[in-house]
């Protein structure tokens, strides 16, 4: 079946005499002028068109998507840049505050401390003074009772004596004697 | 012969698709401007292209729709092939490069279209553009270059004797650059649809039995052609910016 169809098809193929060709209508030298004519009004026309019209305007819209997006990136960066120096300007502050925070805290501490000291030495300065000032008193009431004890011995020997001896023994002799048991 | 052509389905001639007919018969001093099929086509494709960069930009959306997308998107499609074959000088040329794509796409990709005419299935309208692109690419040479463009042909490091005969093979191969910049996309696009037709015409022939064979191939390759029309548009384009490097850098 399909050999009688190419066969058939191959006779219309001559068909196309009835055009006035040889088979291809392209090589109709008679259809060519008519063609070039029309090929260079139309080509002609059309190139007008996209140079003149078309592919400025394609050529705008894209130059414009262009520079926005750039513009925006530009701004994008720019705003990022703002912001670093916006959060190092915040830690800067955070910083300072903080070395501020931590001087006066020691500050405080020093000055505390000068003062406790002070109190405490002149706490015990002022105890130190009581205690000499007592030992004072102590040893002056100590010599004065001492001082006491040698009249009251005296006395008593003399007592003693004239008990025992019945006789005056002398006022000097007695003193001595006493001084020198005393002081042994 | 002619009795054939009414034959039922298999009279379809896939040729037919190919021949110009004169919509309005038109002629300007002497010569015949009618306005043809192809014209109708080559006008429908401007009308779009047009539509295509112009309207879909008019919002002018910072966040672009998907209309907008697609027009910003063959925009640096163009501007980046520019830019990596050509280089900065190429810039000037975008215009022309962009308007040359946009024109071959169009032309390529309404052609898929059943019942509608491929502009660029006509060998004298891919070798008229590529014939201005290597007359222009050849003038741009010259202007860059000045007589030192000719040095272009002479290959550098290479034996004195065997100089002549690599000038000449340089030469031709620069003067082909039209032939086989035009019949590449001439001969794709012709081929294609040729193919297409060919095909249908076996679907129409082996009837309900055996059709679906022809008409499952037809699908996949409806697919194959619409990336080719994208393949050769862009080949085009390429290569009228390698051509282009090649003027203005040589080499």
């Amino acid at each position: 079946m399909a050999d009688t169809s190419t066969g058939e098809l191959h006779s219309e193929v001559g068909h196309g005499d009835d055009h006035g060709s040889s088979g291809m209508p392209q090589l109709n030298a008679a259809d060519w002028a008519p063609q070039i004519v029309w090929l260079t009004i139309t080509f002609v026309f059309l190139y007008v068109m996209m140079a003149r019209i078309a592919l400025p305007r394609i050529a705008t819209v894209l130059e414009e998507r262009r520079d926005k997006i750039a513009n925006d990136l530009d701004k994008a960066a720019d705003l990022k840049k703002e912001t670093d120096a916006a959060i190092e300007a915040y830690e800067a502050a955070l910083a300072e505050a903080r070395a501020k925070a931590t001087a006066i805290a020691a500050d405080n501490r020093t000055k505390l401390n000068q003062e406790i000291e002070q109190m405490r030495s002149d706490m015990e300065a002022e105890l130190s003074a009581k205690a000499s000032e007592a030992e004072k008193q102590i040893s002056a009431a100590k010599s004065a009772a001492l001082g006491n004890v040698r009249g009251v011995a005296i006395d008593v020997t003399e007592q003693i004596v004239q008990q025992l001896i019945g006789d005056d023994v002398g006022e000097a002799a007695l003193a001595q004697s006493v001084d020198t048991e005393l002081n042994r | 012969m002619a009795s054939k052509g009414s034959e039922g389905g298999l009279g379809i001639d896939p040729m037919h698709q190919f021949v110009i007919e004169r919509i309005i018969p038109l002629e300007f001093a002497g010569i015949d401007v009618s306005f043809t099929n192809s014209s109708l086509f080559m006008v429908i494709a401007v009308i779009l292209i047009t539509l295509f960069t112009t309207v879909t930009m008019s919002g002018r959306a910072m966040v672009p729709g998907r209309w907008q997308s697609l027009a910003e998107l063959s925009y640096e499609f163009i501007a980046n092939m520019i830019r990596d074959n050509v280089g900065t000088e190429g810039q000037r040329y975008f215009p022309f490069i962009f308007t040359l794509f946009m024109f071959v796409l169009f032309c390529n990709l309404l052609g898929m279209i059943p019942y509608s005419f491929t502009v660029t299935s006509h060998i004298i309208v891919t070798f008229a553009l590529a014939i201005v692109i290597f007359i222009g690419v050849t003038i741009i040479g010259f202007v860059t270059h000045g007589i030192k463009f000719l040095k272009f042909f002479v290959p550098s490091g290479i034996p004195v004797a065997l100089m002549p005969l690599l000038v000449v093979i340089e030469v031709i191969s620069y003067l082909t650059r039209p032939i086989s910049l035009s019949v590449r996309l001439f001969a794709n696009m012709m081929a294609g649809h040729t193919m297409l037709k060919v095909f249908a015409g076996f679907v129409v022939g082996l009837g309900a039995i055996g059709g679906w064979a022809p008409l499952a191939f037809m699908v996949a390759f409806t697919g194959l052609e619409v990336l080719i029309a994208f393949l050769q548009a862009y080949v085009f384009a390429i290569l009228t910016c390698i051509y282009l490097n090649d003027a203005l850098h040589m080499h």
